[in-house]
């Protein structure tokens, strides 16, 4: 059986798919994934997962290429730099009249 | 550091050093690619044992450490016979690792209580890491457990462990001839 096995690379990070280990039950996977991933103090955590336990997705549709719905598809860039430049303006407007008064 | 102890230290390196030979003599043809790095792993750890308890003794025999692993005569060895054995099953090789842990973590047991801190330090070093090699023992043990080969394997084991390490098999020197023969050959005053 196909294990995968995900590392912590230190506390408080978020655990990474590191690869996978063969063995025939949860004892062997054990010893495995603590001797590849584990022994040579490059991981504080890991999780071992049979592959069968494992929900994969990868069938994502977008059929009428509605690109608002994904990440790339709405540029926040630009509307930031505006955002930035109102903010910035505002608080020299602020300091300004602070220094009147 | 008294005589006793110091023979004592010895038996323990020689046990690792042959035996961290002998478990390497499955690198590459191990039953799984997993198990291929594990067990190459418990052979280098063997060795790297042998090393820090034959430095302790060669500091108090002003020698060192590779004169102590490499230099001496094959019969000079104090090893058990058990883990001098050239052993090509994979089910005797279970049953040898098995019964050398169970043995071993008794051994370091009693050295961890030695009245020497640097003794009693080292055995708790060694021994931290020798609970992978149980564990993997075990896991390996509750696995084969009952099955005829590996029950014959250990009964035919077992006796090793009492034997003297006074005398040894042919297959010591065997191993002797193959593990110091880059010693041996290397011209005078060579340094590594």
């Amino acid at each position: 059986m196909i294990y995968e096995v995900f590392r912590q690379e230190r506390k408080g990070q978020p655990l990474q798919h590191a690869g996978s280990v063969e063995a025939p039950d949860r004892a062997f996977a054990d010893v495995y994934a603590r001797e590849q991933y584990g022994r040579r103090g490059e991981s504080t955590s890991l999780w071992i997962v049979p592959r069968d336990a494992v929900i994969e997705i990868d069938d994502f549709v977008d059929e009428l290429n509605r690109n608002y719905h994904r990440v790339d598809g709405y540029s926040l860039k630009e509307k930031l730099k505006e955002a930035r430049e109102r903010a910035a303006s505002a608080k020299s407007a602020d300091a300004f009249s602070a220094g009147k008064g | 550091m008294e005589e006793e102890v110091q023979k004592t230290l010895l038996e323990i390196a020689d046990d690792e050093l042959i035996l961290g030979w002998r478990d390497s003599e499955w690198t590459g043809i191990a039953p799984v690619l997993e198990e291929d790095v594990a067990f190459s792993s418990i052979a280098q750890n063997e060795i790297g044992h042998a090393r820090a308890l034959y430095e302790l003794v060669a500091r108090e025999r002003g020698t060192t450490a590779d004169a102590l692993a490499f230099d001496r005569a094959p019969d000079e060895y104090r090893n058990s016979r058990l883990v001098e054995l050239r052993l090509l099953d994979w089910e005797k090789t279970i049953a040898r690792h098995w019964l050398y842990e169970q043995a071993d973590a008794e051994r370091l047991e009693r050295l961890k209580q030695s009245g020497d801190a640097e003794v009693a330090g080292l055995a708790a070093k060694i021994d931290r890491e020798e609970a992978y090699h149980r564990m993997h023992a075990k896991m390996w043990f509750d696995r084969l457990e009952g099955q005829p080969r590996f029950t014959a394997a250990l009964e035919e084991l077992r006796p090793l462990l009492d034997e003297g390490r006074e005398e040894h098999t042919p297959e010591l020197g065997e191993l002797w001839e193959e593990m110091t023969m880059v010693r041996r050959s290397q011209p005078a005053g060579t340094k590594w």
